[in-house]
């Protein structure tokens, strides 16, 4: 039988409210915690989906906005914990514990990086484009082992997790409240994105390049803007985990968390509004409970990815709904 | 000057050569028939204004050298393409696949959808559940969501019933009166492309071999040059 994909969307979203009311209820706050990182998973995937699933540009660098997200919300916070100044050549700041103007500096910088990575890596494609994306992340990565001033290998940590205005972030319930509502508010614009003239050219776009082209759309533009977008989001993402685990290190640039970002698409549905987040919670949920039974926990995930690749290639949704509503 | 100059064009597909001096003249408002037997340049020719292909020679709309611009600024001068094969986003909507193409002008979805009812009722189907005939409806409407000065109507009734083609025409006819569109037309047939032209041009291995007024081409030089 076929539900609309509109129903699971919505049965998604009243178990992620569901989920941590009933751990908050039952005083397992490390649920809550599971709960947060997988919003924050799905977060990052819808960035990445932007490009991936409406685009059709296959990301495999994507962990680089990430960990740019994550490195910008540790050095700001850093500074203001430890009362040092961060000098930045053109002025010096003392950084900042203030969540709003961590996310906008977080995604500003990834937004920048996106534009700059993208005028370069956009023009290839296929194969290429997956390998320069996936270049351009592991450039960060040792680049962040090497950076000795944030931790280096180890990484940096941060004491408190940063602050705000009328919530005590440290209790889980509260930061997961922020990280959901944000997550929703991107799923919101992502919907608008998808239906705009914007979303459909770029959809366009994605099956034929020459096409929208004589309609007189430019398919370099197109697909920067979308790179810049997803970018900014998963450094959002990346800002937000960082805060969730009050620790950054080198390993939120590394083509694993790429990899997996990938996956969690796959699993939800590439195109689909809620795959990555249904990919995320699937995800996050496996990781707990195999990891528990046993460590070889990736080759249970690696068979379940298998089977949606082999079975069910609309992911989760696609599996539940159909084709209706895919735009891939 | 006019609308369109074409002089000298020549264009390759890689190391094989497709054209070899393409001339044709258009001015605004007016409808030319590109004609000539299978392979003799027409859709290359179409290519090459659109800039879908390298080519040489001159090629100006409006006194811009298009040959200094890329195909989406082609598009944007005011050239709206429907191509061969109708070629519609497929796994976009009716709705969404005009949506897509959309400029500022006079053509908006509800003056394409009273153009084609059709369309209007399918708008929230897929491409490509659409048939033959309403794709091409689609094709037409997608390119004149652009807002062209400039139509190019690429074998437009090409495999479709009779009673599409004719529903085609009419649209065409329609749009030569009503809007004042500069259409360039590549079609098979003579007697409808005589009713509606007001030149043509004839190509023959890539040049061109005659043009003129549609109403002096004569029996002779059709049957010699475009086998009807």
């Amino acid at each position: 039988m076929r539900v609309k994909e509109k129903h699971v969307n919505a049965l998604v979203i009243i178990g992620l409210i569901a989920l941590p009311l009933f751990a908050l209820i039952s005083d397992e706050p490390f649920t809550i915690t599971l709960a947060t990182r997988a919003v924050i998973l799905a977060l990052a995937a819808v960035g990445l989906n932007i490009i991936l699933g409406m685009g059709g540009l296959v990301s495999f660098g994507h962990a680089l906005f990430f960990g740019i997200g994550g490195y910008t919300m540790g050095i700001l916070a850093y500074h203001a914990q430890t009362y040092t100044t961060l000098d930045l050549g053109l002025f010096a700041t003392g950084g900042t514990e203030f969540m709003p103007v961590i996310w906008v500096v977080a995604m500003v910088v990834s937004a920048v990086l996106a534009y700059l990575i993208g005028l370069l890596v956009l023009r290839t494609s296929g194969v290429y484009f997956i390998m320069i994306t996936l270049a351009f992340a592991q450039m960060f990565y040792y680049f962040a082992i090497s950076w000795a001033q944030y931790g280096g290998e180890d990484g940096l940590s941060i004491y408190v997790r940063n602050d705000f205005p009328g919530l005590n972030t440290l209790v889980p319930i509260q930061f997961f409240c922020i990280c959901f509502v944000i997550l929703c508010l991107v799923l919101f614009l992502k919907a608008r994105l998808q239906n705009s003239p914007f979303g459909l050219a770029l959809n366009a776009m994605r099956q034929t390049a020459t096409r929208v082209e004589t309609v007189g759309l430019n398919p370099m533009k197109l697909k920067l803007l979308a790179f810049v977008i997803s970018g900014a989001i998963t450094g959002l993402a990346g800002a937000l985990f960082a805060d969730l685990n009050r620790f950054v290190s080198p390993t939120m640039f590394s083509w694993q968390l790429s990899g997996e970002l990938i996956v969690l698409i796959i699993i939800g549905g590439v195109g689909r509004l809620m795959g990555p987040v249904i990919g995320a919670c699937i995800f996050v949920a496996l990781e707990h409970f195999l990891s528990g039974l046993t460590e070889f926990w990736h080759i249970y995930l690696g068979l379940i990815l298998l089977g949606i690749v082999l079975f069910a290639r609309g992911g989760v949704i696609g599996l539940l709904t159909g084709k209706e509503g895919a735009h891939v | 000057m006019s609308f369109l100059s074409i002089e000298g064009l020549q264009a390759t597909y890689g190391s094989s050569q497709a054209l070899f001096g393409v001339d044709l003249s258009m001015a605004e408002g007016e409808v030319t028939a590109l004609m000539g037997r299978n392979g003799m340049g027409k859709s290359t020719t179409v290519k090459a204004i659109c800039r879908l292909i390298r080519s040489t020679g001159q090629l100006r709309l409006l006194g811009h050298d298009l040959h200094a611009l890329p195909s989406h600024k082609v598009a944007r001068l005011g050239v709206g393409l429907v191509p061969e094969g109708r070629r519609c986003f497929a796994n976009l909507t009716v709705r969404e696949n005009l949506i897509a193409a959309a400029r500022s002008g006079d053509w908006t979805l509800q003056t394409v959808y009273d153009l084609f009812p059709r369309l209007g009722e399918r708008a929230g189907q897929r491409a490509a559940s659409l048939s033959g005939g309403e794709q091409q409806m689609l094709a037409i409407g997608r390119a004149l969501m652009t807002n062209p000065r400039l139509l190019i109507l690429d074998e437009a009734t090409e495999g479709l019933a009779p009673i599409i083609r004719q529903e085609i025409w009419s649209v065409i006819r329609r749009l030569k009166q009503d809007t004042g569109v500069t259409i360039l037309l590549i079609d098979k047939s003579l007697k409808e492309l005589s009713s509606v032209s007001d030149k043509a041009v004839i190509l023959e291995r890539g040049k061109t071999v005659w043009s003129g007024r549609i109403d002096a081409l004569t029996a002779d030089i059709s049957e010699k040059y475009v086998g009807v």
